[in-house]
């Protein structure tokens, strides 16, 4: 089971309250727990990534277990205890003005 | 009675506003959509319970929203529950994937240089005249789509970008359609306004588009008189007994057309400068026609500080500033291009809002104006149901 912490608008997007739990097949990387959590709420699709290019969109990004991944490729696989369900997988909104 | 709902986008939300026939009782209900910048909301001619908003946010793209019920419940559209349970399996998630026909191609740069076509947000939902399912949508990098399911997916008309795209060139706030106009008496027939594209005209339900700017002058910016492409047209707009009519407030000057855009005029008149955002029609009056003049391009706010909204009753040329209600000094707002509507009671009510988050209806077709409210976030669209 992996954990994920969405953002507040996404949070708000998705209608979910805390966080996120999934079940993720195979290896967990970036793309795998983006592509169940796409499969479980698509209103998410394209607000995290390019609908199209599926690349990150430029002011996401991905943290965990106090890293930064957000440069990493997709199919790098998160660390353990990310996969285990001890630590969660955070998706952020960078910071910014206005 | 009849009842008035008017629909306000806004740099942080969305707000919808509602009184009675009076037009003096507002209730507002918002924000919607907190913290987002909804650039445009619009009900459907043929079922007015049933909205379109634009949603946008720079660090999650595009949202599309739909409403079925008047504004009170919304829903990513092919995401409602009850589609959730539908028997088709899961959403594909793609109301908001706006993606080019085949190779997205190139358009003009700051520098002279071509740049890849580049999806941003939507700007403006044009829903059909005729068919709730139906709706356009003029995006930023300057497209139009269409959707023919509610908004659960949306198609290009690439012809339009097809009409010289690649000299097309972004202003200062991006380049965009932002002006759909259908014509209501030919299905087939479309307008649409692009900054810095100019105005293009379908005859053929979009497949094919030609610009029609003959007779636009931009002197400062297009040093050739001849220019096709890439007129920074700020907004157009036509009163439905009289398609081929057009009035157009461009970066420079007021202008109308009287032939669906085969030739144009210049009707500035008397008006106090050359700039300015919105243009619209009366409800009743073809040949009246409001405008709201900005002091420059460069510096985007009312002459001498005094919010005033011009009328003409003649089609222009002839123009008279009403400032009954408005604010006559210190005023420094700007009113968008999306920020203006009419409604059609019989006296037709005029309708704008500015930056500074204030809604203004004047309920005598322009001679008085009242704030509906003063402190919403800066306004960037201003649309209007009239309800049975």
């Amino acid at each position: 089971m992996v954990r994920i912490v969405l953002p507040f608008h996404l949070r708000n997007l998705a209608r979910v309250n805390g966080e996120v739990e999934l079940e993720v097949t195979g290896p967990v990387t970036v793309r795998s727990v983006l592509d169940a959590l796409e499969a479980r709420y698509p209103v998410l699709r394209g607000t995290i990534r390019d609908h199209d290019t599926l690349k990150r969109r430029p002011f996401v990004r991905f943290f965990a277990c106090k890293e930064d991944l957000s440069l990493e490729p997709p199919e790098t696989g998160l660390p353990a205890a990310v996969a285990d369900g001890e630590e969660p997988f955070l998706i952020v909104g960078a910071m910014a003005g206005g | 009675m009849s009842k008035i709902r008017v629909l306000v986008g806004t740099k942080k939300g969305a707000f919808i506003l509602t009184a009675d026939g009076q037009r003096k009782n507002w209730k507002v209900s918002g924000p919607h959509f907190a913290g987002w910048e909804i650039y445009h909301v619009k009900g459907s001619p043929a079922d007015p319970n049933r909205l379109y908003a634009s949603q946008t946010s720079g660090w999650f793209g595009q949202i599309i929203q739909r409403s079925d019920d008047g504004g009170r419940t919304w829903n990513t559209p092919g995401s409602s529950a009850e589609e959730l349970k539908s028997p088709n399996g899961f959403p594909k998630g793609e109301s908001n994937k706006f993606v080019y026909t085949g190779q997205a191609g190139t358009h003009k740069w700051y520098d002279g240089t071509q740049h890849p076509w580049e999806f941003k947000r939507v700007w403006h939902i044009e829903p059909s005249l005729t068919d709730p399912d139906v709706a356009y949508a003029g995006v930023e990098d300057a497209a139009i789509f269409k959707t023919t399911d509610g908004g659960k997916t949306w198609r290009e008309l690439p012809g339009l970008r097809r009409a010289k795209g690649h000299l097309w060139q972004p202003g200062a706030g991006g380049m965009a359609v932002h002006t759909i106009l259908l014509d209501p008496e030919n299905e087939q027939r479309i307008y649409v306004a692009i900054s810095a594209g100019g105005c293009f005209r379908t005859d053929d339900g979009g497949k094919t588009w030609k610009p029609i700017t003959r007779g636009l002058k931009s002197l400062y910016e297009l040093p050739d008189p001849a220019a096709e492409v890439g007129h920074c047209v700020h907004r157009i707009a036509l009163h439905p007994s009289r398609p081929d009519v057009l009035f157009m407030q461009k970066h420079w000057d007021v202008l109308r057309t009287d032939n669906a855009g085969e030739e144009w005029r210049e009707v500035s008149g008397n008006l106090p400068t050359d700039f300015g955002f919105p243009i619209d029609v009366h409800a009743h009056e073809p040949e009246t026609v409001f405008v709201v003049p900005i002091k420059s391009d460069s510096e985007h706010y009312p002459p001498d500080g005094k919010l005033r909204v011009y009328r003409s009753k003649t089609g222009g040329n002839e123009w008279e500033p009403l400032a009954k209600g408005l604010p006559q000094k210190d005023c420094y707002v700007n009113v968008l291009r999306d920020a203006m509507a009419v409604d059609r009671l019989d006296k037709c009510g005029v309708y704008f809002g500015t930056t500074g988050g204030q809604v203004y209806c004047s309920a005598d077709g322009g001679n008085s104006w009242d704030p509906v409210v003063r402190d919403l976030p800066a306004v960037y669209s201003v649309e209007v149901q009239t309800l049975k």
